[in-house]
């Protein structure tokens, strides 16, 4: 029995030590900052600070992390970085003030939602050409594309719509009236289902990719927190289909959603003005960035509970793990 | 109760609005402002006047944010303008547009007119008040078709009372201006000073001649010798002499009200809450930066929009029954979703305190509570009016 109990602890410290378990970083885009911040989710450190263009919010990576782009909303740009050397080896045309974005699997195309230009700008990353600009509603935000490739779908603040665009014509198929300041869209893993946040409704649409109706409308509530404080904004769904987390800003909490029931599990209590989320590769843990407080929540997904939290930069916005 | 009624607005919701947009009809929208130009007289502070399209231009990026939104939903919006300083012109000109048919309208006028407007006009006219902030519109007068989109000046004072409060000023010098405008101002916040708990130690008149721009230092010392006050208040509404309190005070201390620390509808330090974006589109647009006349204008017209978009509608009748409902919701960039008073059609909202460059706080202060929604501490509760619906 004692054998066992300490055989575990060193099948651990072996796994950490292997050359295959590289430790896992989170950048974080700084808006207000123009930097990103590298936290080290071993040690849970700011392990680099990065200077890049002004007002970085949307960032994500290449498919296999070799680059990372980031929205420098107020450079009017979208810079690439080669992540070994962290050094900015491209800007992409944008569009104008690009806040978020969202790469096709093809790995190549980039869906850039232009803030102040009501359009939707599609980059071609390899060529740097604009393929297409696609007028949308008023101040675009949100972007996805489906995992199968086939439809991207953009939010628009303040016309509180979903656009749903064609990635073969890039025309405007349709679109979907959802509540006041929609926010982030995130589609299920197999395509059919879209999560819609609407920050200042207060509400999440889950609406079916093929008919694009909402079939259901999560509302919040937060014992000691004003509904009108309760302002979602970014969405995490798990791999396993379990669970759809929803930072819910100003509340300062996240909510856990069952993924299958729609049902609310519970509220996590994190960081001030919480915006966007990651998940680590194992998706044991849960990151949120929290603009107000300046740091990065850690949450335990087996405790449902924040465990750490990390001190970034001014305003984080957004929140990416590399493996 | 409340979770049957919100179990009932969620269905109505997915039975009627979760369409994807393909199912519109087209529907064409035209929306009336109507500017009476107010002659504010000579003032002694004359360095940075006030833009005179003031209003015009919010309702103009109105119309422009609506149609963006109308272009994926077949609605056109269209503005038709008219301006003049004569006040029988406005009203005749409004009584025109109701006679040929026109139903929607934004109004930049004195409260007077806007009165006689409301009065000329039937009760199938939805009139939004961008232009006035008078108490008596809100307390006494309860015009049934209209709604404010302004703040009155007892919202104002009341977000002012407030900060004061929660920063423990609460020994205020006033110093009143000489016009009706300024009176009322002062009384506003005479209300709101008792309604929050502050003493005021001393009240003057102003009522000086001379230049200020030229003796401000000399004059203004002496004129503020009193009792010791933690801050001086100001109700100089078009800016007269309030700019020259400021730094001349007998006590070292700061200036609120019409000058210094003001409480505002809208200012261009406002950036939180994507307001920065609003902003941005208005600049582009205008040229300049947008006031609160102009963001209440944008406000009304965006009001009806989305009252149309939601119901799918142009009929006056439904559109002005789905703004007074629970289910309007106006994300107007001040940090929470907007709706009117049923008891006088005053657009609840967060009230920015700002100094030119940067916004300080913003009221409803925390800590002021309200049994239902704490942007009910700005202004007139249920309670205080006297409308009879």
């Amino acid at each position: 029995m004692k054998f066992t109990k300490l055989l575990k602890p060193i099948a651990a410290a072996v796994m950490l030590a292997s050359p295959v378990a590289m430790a896992e970083l989170a950048y974080v885009s700084n808006e207000k900052d123009d930097t990103i911040s590298v936290i080290d989710l071993d040690t849970m450190q700011v392990t680099d600070t990065i200077e890049v263009g002004e007002r970085p919010r949307g960032i994500l990576f290449s498919k296999d992390f070799s680059k990372l782009y980031i929205c420098a909303s107020d450079s009017d740009t979208v810079q690439v970085m080669d992540l070994k050397t962290k050094q900015i080896i491209k800007e992409l045309p944008s569009g104008e003030d690009p806040e978020q974005f969202a790469l096709h699997p093809n790995d190549r195309h980039l869906y850039i939602s232009n803030e102040d230009d009501a359009l939707v700008t599609i980059v071609d990353t390899e060529t740097s050409e604009v393929l297409a600009q696609i007028d949308v509603g008023v101040e675009p935000e949100g972007m996805a594309v489906s995992p199968n490739g086939k439809i991207a779908v953009n939010t628009s603040e303040t016309t509180n719509m979903v656009h749903w665009i064609d990635t073969t014509t890039y025309e405007l198929i349709d679109n979907t009236l959802v509540d006041q300041r929609p926010r982030h869209v995130e589609f299920s893993k197999d395509s059919k289902i879209l999560w819609a946040s609407s920050e200042i409704g207060g509400t999440v649409s889950i609406i079916d990719v093929d008919s694009r109706q909402i079939f259901k409308k999560l509302n919040f509530e937060i014992k000691g927190v004003h509904p009108d404080r309760v302002q979602p904004v970014g969405v995490r769904l798990t791999d396993d289909g379990k669970y759809a987390f929803v930072a819910l800003g100003p509340a300062n909490h996240v909510a856990v959603v069952d993924a299958k029931t729609y049902e609310i599990l519970e509220y996590v209590l994190v960081g001030r003005r919480v915006w966007h989320m990651d998940l680590n590769t194992d998706q044991t843990k849960l990151l949120t960035t929290n603009g107000i407080s300046g740091d990065v929540s850690v949450i335990d997904i087996s405790k449902m509970k924040a465990v750490k939290s990390v001190k970034v930069g001014r305003y984080p916005w957004g929140v990416k793990v590399k493996s | 109760m409340n979770i049957s009624k919100k179990t009932l607005n969620s269905a109505l919701l997915l039975a009627g609005f979760s369409l994807s947009t393909s199912a519109y009809a087209n529907l064409e929208i035209n929306i009336n402002y109507l500017n009476q130009v107010m002659d504010n007289g000579p003032v002694l502070s004359n360095i940075l006047p006030e833009p005179e399209d003031s209003g015009l231009r919010g309702a103009e990026l109105g119309i422009k944010d609506s149609n963006t939104t109308g272009r994926f939903l077949k609605q056109k919006y269209s503005l038709n303008t008219y301006q003049s300083d004569a006040a029988t012109d406005v009203i005749a000109e409004a009584i025109r547009l109701y006679e040929s048919g026109q139903r929607f309208f934004v109004l930049n006028t004195s409260s007077s007119t806007l009165n006689k407007i409301e009065k000329s006009l039937g009760d199938d006219a939805v009139i939004f008040n961008a232009g006035s902030a008078d108490d008596q519109l809100r307390k006494e007068s309860c015009n049934a078709g209209v709604f404010h989109t302004l703040p009155s000046r007892a919202m104002l004072t009341d977000a002012l009372a407030q900060w004061l409060k929660a920063k423990r000023l609460d020994e205020v010098l006033m110093i009143n201006g000489g016009t009706e405008d300024d009176q009322a101002y002062a009384s506003a916040f005479k209300r709101a000073a008792k309604r929050f708990g502050i003493k005021i130690v001393a009240e003057k008149q102003w009522d000086f001649d001379s230049d200020l721009r030229r003796t401000a230092q000399k004059e203004l010392p002496l004129f503020t010798q009193t009792k010791e006050y933690d801050v001086v208040f100001v109700a100089d509404e078009r800016g007269d002499f309030g700019e020259y309190v400021l730094y001349n005070t007998w006590y070292p201390r700061p200036v609120v009200g019409t000058q210094g620390l003001s409480p505002v509808a809208w200012h261009r330090v406002v950036e939180q809450w994507g307001a920065a974006q609003l902003q941005k589109r208005f600049n582009k647009h205008a040229k300049r930066w947008m006031t609160s006349e102009d963001y209440a204008a944008w406000a009304g017209v965006r009001s009806v929009s989305e009252a149309v978009t939601r119901t799918k509608s142009s009929d006056s009748k439904i559109v002005e029954e789905y703004i007074r409902s629970d289910n309007f919701e106006l994300a107007g960039f001040k940090g929470r979703k907007l709706n009117y008073r049923e008891w006088n059609g005053q657009l609840r909202q967060p009230i920015p305190l700002v100094h030119p460059r940067s916004l300080v706080s913003q009221s409803p202060q925390e800590g002021f509570l309200h049994p239902t929604n704490e942007l009910d501490t700005l202004g007139f509760d249920k309670a205080e009016v006297k409308c009879s619906k």
